[in-house]
């Protein structure tokens, strides 16, 4: 509760870092080659038409019978247009036209769009409400149609008209200003300032300029280029002052000559598109130059420890038996790696893992978050994402290599012997389909059932796990339902298929703890009512003690101790792991002293009632 | 669902009403003299006041105003100051050529920009860069200046469509998909970049969402993974970019029939907005601007249908 202080950081911290983003902007803008060759192009297109008096001496509207669609010669080194005026200074004058007009535009988009947009997004009420109807209005309304009723109704003025079309930009400014600021404006520090009581216009000078000028500056890109595109469309349609010259009306010219000499079109094509192409090209190269300091202005990502590091601190492995020694492997791993290209190099997140899993044995993967248990499941499953690079000296699911298998053949073994059960339940729903449509797809894919079995299997499914209304259930979309019972369809997903190994991924950590508690109950009885392997990974070691046979240890990337569950608790040989149970059972002592009942087992706490605790403890 | 339709539906009349009173304000009081146009600068005075009084102009600006919308609600929009043909059928004659290639376009930017973002996001790499640089191409190259490209080599230079003209769909309908077809493409290349893109970007994100990592895990196919669920969930926001790109078709269909030679409402709005004849240009614009309105209606009811929670909620 230190207002004044966190005012201060925010009001000295703010700023600088806005300067020093636009500094590191600037710098990766000129280190694009991209960029560099459009802002080029851009200068010497503004420095020809600016300096166009001093590169031709010919008059771009003097026209000449004689000269009428000349060739090339020393007199007119582009040639003639139709009526015989000189085409080099028609396309040096024009591209006055062309960016006087657009500059024109982006200004008045800018000089509506933008108080608009701060107001709006900064004070909301009757004025937000207000400027956003017109603005959609605005929005709604073709803008060449707009242009030619006001070309006729006041007169055939090319700036005047750009004016306007400025006008009928000014909504995308608008917009993005807009929610720029509400975003902003939520934002912790801008609280601060106007709780120390900071005026409005000093928080938006301060807070809320520095924020939405970059976002400004691209679009004002884009609207160059645009602006640009609309003016020369009203030249070409013949729509603009006749004595001036411009890249549209040199088009509407060429249009009329195009049987006799369509290369005229060529010129002022040419030097239209590459001025568009420019401004978007360069509005595009100032976004990633934004969000180039957005990535490495970040801290580094969870698990990003370099593998170095880790090692120095870790003691050897302990593993308390050979894994590859069991004739009733269902799933023996070995050697698994992964790692991700970064801009610091290879970062491995696995590192030669290996496991096995017994027919109708429950293993418990446990580590920290970041450990690399999740990337060592997914790898299992071959569903880590493609920058992912993979590599086992052993993947053998019932006798068969998988790492060999092609995507579809693993596709036969996905859902349908191997199961994945997700840790985050409303994420993991398709949220366009119904959970009945869901269900029936890989059922009926797998098993070859007809529509109607698939539904009637689905719905017993939905019924076995605990789902008291099934039929209503199949009927709903994944918003209609609440996370538990999202979690329940997850896991009747996954052993619908009657799968030999399911792959469980923190199947509890999302949900409340009383429904926790029910749903470990039911994989429990799941698994042993179907005698399936089950991998469960786990921070947890109360959820390892309640159901797994045996476990493995994880720390950055590597098992660090792998035991039967019972030898585990009994007697942990890993410094690692002692320091993992040492901590639960701190958690655990205070609500063991209360007898906290069976339900609660499935919190961080309770690993209590199993007795297997009591013995180490 | 029905209270959503109606109140689509009174917004879009609300904004038909707004632009036609605002074009009839700026047409009606702006200084130009249209009678005098009309009748020729050698007219006598009694002449123009003859004229004036014959087209009603010599009333209040807002007793005209009401005429108009009083006959306009009816379905009559006047006649033309100059050919004095009535504005009402000669819409409807040029409302088949302009619904056409818009119509065309906006289909195939639909299928074109799916087909491509689709791509893009699903084997990235170098064919991802072509659809980017596509994009960019796409943004930058107006929509008249590639109608006039198309026209010259594709119409005139190799011959292989039509480079002008309009053959009525009831007349023959492989004529008519030929006359429309280079209009058709030229109009919608802008469209079909700024959708491929946003495409391609929902695709890519809906591509690493967790549903399709669970999806993968029960082990459905590729093919129903793209299609029926990434597709399905990627649609709304391209659909959303897509209602706003026909916006610039309805504009970009004006110049588009100046390349093409075609008589549909885009021209009538260019000579009847270089003449000054109110009726035709307020005929126009109330056109047009019920295109946009009803295009963005069923794009909304589209956007319903594909997206559940607004659907059902």
């Amino acid at each position: 509760m230190k207002l004044p202080e966190s005012d201060d950081t925010t009001g000295a911290v703010t700023p600088a870092v806005a300067a020093q983003g636009r500094a590191g902007i600037l710098r990766r803008l000129l280190r694009n080659p991209v960029a560099v060759t459009c802002l080029v192009l851009l200068a010497l297109i503004s420095l020809a038409s600016l300096f166009a008096p001093l590169l031709t001496s010919q008059d771009p509207a003097r026209s000449s019978l004689t000269d009428s669609l000349a060739p090339m010669s020393g007199k007119h080194p582009l040639g003639g247009d139709g009526v015989g005026r000189d085409v080099l200074a028609r396309l040096l004058y024009g591209g006055r036209t062309s960016l006087l007009g657009a500059l024109l535009a982006v200004a008045v988009a800018v000089a509506i769009g933008v108080p608009a947009g701060l107001v709006a997004g900064y004070y909301r009420k009757w004025f937000d409400a207000v400027s956003s109807w017109v603005s959609n209005l605005l929005m709604a309304v073709p803008a060449i149609i707009v242009l030619l009723v006001v070309m006729s109704a006041v007169g055939q003025n090319t700036y005047l008209a750009m004016a306007v079309f400025g006008v009928l930009m000014s909504p995308g400014v608008f917009r993005l200003i807009r929610a720029s600021v509400i975003s902003v404006r939520e934002e912790l520090y801008v609280d601060a300032a106007r709780v120390s009581g900071l005026t409005d216009a000093r928080i938006i000078r301060r807070h809320i300029l520095p924020v939405v000028q970059a976002p400004t500056i691209i679009q004002a890109a884009q609207m160059l280029g645009l602006g640009i595109v609309i003016q020369s469309g009203l030249e070409f349609l013949g729509l603009g002052s006749a004595t001036q010259a411009s890249w549209g009306s040199m088009l509407n010219d060429a249009f009329g000559n195009i049987y006799t000499k369509p290369e005229l079109m060529v010129w002022p094509g040419l030097a239209l598109a590459v001025t568009v192409a420019a401004f978007g090209l360069l509005g595009n190269a100032l976004r990633d130059a934004l969000d180039g300091t957005a990535v490495t202005g970040r801290k580094p990502s969870r698990g990003a420890t370099t593998r170095k590091q880790g090692a120095e601190k870790k003691a050897p492995p302990v593993i308390s038996e050979a894994a590859q020694d069991t004739d009733d492997a269902l799933l023996v791993l070995e050697g698994l790696t992964v790692s991700y290209p970064t801009a610091q190099g290879e970062k491995t997140v696995v590192d030669n893992v290996s496991l096995t899993v017994r027919r109708g044995e429950v293993l418990g993967l446990v580590g920290e978050s970041g450990s690399g248990k999740s990337q060592t499941a997914f790898a299992i499953l071959g569903l880590l994402p493609r920058e992912a690079q993979v590599a086992t000296a052993r993947l053998v699911f019932d006798g068969t290599e998988l790492g060999r298998l092609g995507r579809a053949a693993m596709n036969r073994y996905r859902g349908h012997r191997i199961a994945y059960v997700p840790q985050e339940p409303m994420s993991n729903l398709d949220p366009s389909f119904r959970i009945g449509a869901q269900l029936v797809e890989p059922v009926r894919r797998h098993l070859g059932l007809s529509a109607a079995e698939a539904r009637t299997k689905t719905l017993g499914l939905l019924e076995r796990v605990g789902i008291s209304d099934p039929e209503r259930v199949f009927r709903s979309y994944p918003h209609q339902i609440s996370g538990g019972m999202a979690q329940r369809v997850l896991i009747a997903g996954a052993v619908s298929c009657e799968p030999d190994l399911l792959i469980a991924d923190e199947p509890t950590t999302a949900l409340d703890v009383t429904v926790q508690a029910e749903v470990l109950d039911l994989m429990r009885s799941l698994q042993s009512e179907r005698n399936m392997g089950v991998i469960l990974v786990t921070h947890d070691f109360g959820v390892v003690a309640d159901l797994c046979d045996r476990v493995t240890v994880m720390q950055t990337g590597a098992v660090v101790e792998s035991a039967p569950v019972e030898r585990l608790f009994a007697d942990p040989q890993h410094p690692y792991t002692r320091m993992l149970l040492a901590s639960t059972l701190e958690d655990a002592e205070p609500r063991s002293a209360l007898g906290l009942s069976r339900t609660m087992s499935a919190s961080a706490a309770g690993i209590t009632h199993t007795g297997r605790q009591e013995g180490s403890a | 669902m029905i209270v959503f339709l109606v109140r689509r539906i009174a917004a879009g009349l609300v904004l038909v009403l707004v632009i036609a009173t605002t074009t009839f304000a700026l047409m009606g009081l702006t200084g130009s003299d249209p009678v005098r146009q009309i009748v020729g600068q050698t007219a006598t005075q009694q002449q123009v006041t003859a004229k004036s009084a014959e087209l009603g102009l010599d009333q209040p600006f807002v007793v005209r105003y009401g005429h108009w919308l009083a006959d306009a609600v009816h379905g009559n929009l006047g006649s033309s100051w100059f050919s004095g043909e009535s504005v009402t059928s000669s819409l409807e004659n040029k409302l088949p050529v302009t619904l056409s290639i818009v119509l065309a376009a906006l289909l195939v930017s639909a299928v074109l920009s799916t087909v491509l973002g689709v791509a893009a996001a699903v084997r990235r790499g170098a064919l991802d860069q072509v659809v980017q640089l596509l994009a960019v191409l796409g943004f930058a190259v107006p929509s008249f200046l590639v109608a006039l490209v198309f026209a010259v080599v594709i119409g005139v230079d190799l011959g292989w469509l039509p480079a002008t003209g309009y053959v009525p769909l009831a007349d023959s309908a492989g004529g008519w998909l030929k006359s429309i077809t280079l209009p058709a493409l030229s109009l919608s290349v802008g469209a079909i970049a700024a959708t491929a893109q946003q495409v391609r970007g929902s695709m890519v994100d809906v591509l690493r969402a967790d549903y399709v990592r669970t999806l993968r895990s029960r082990g459905i196919s590729e093919r129903s993974l793209l299609f029926r669920h990434a597709l399905r969930n990627a649609a709304p926001a391209a659909l959303t970019v897509l209602a706003l790109q026909f916006i610039g078709l309805v504009g970009g269909a004006v110049v588009v029939e100046k390349v093409f030679g075609l008589n549909g409402i885009g021209s009538q709005a260019t000579s009847a907005g270089s003449q000054g004849d109110t009726p035709v240009v307020m005929g126009v614009v109330v056109v047009m601007v019920a295109l946009v309105v009803v295009v963005n209606i069923l794009m909304d009811l589209a956007y319903g249908w594909l997206n559940p929670k607004v659907r059902v909620g």
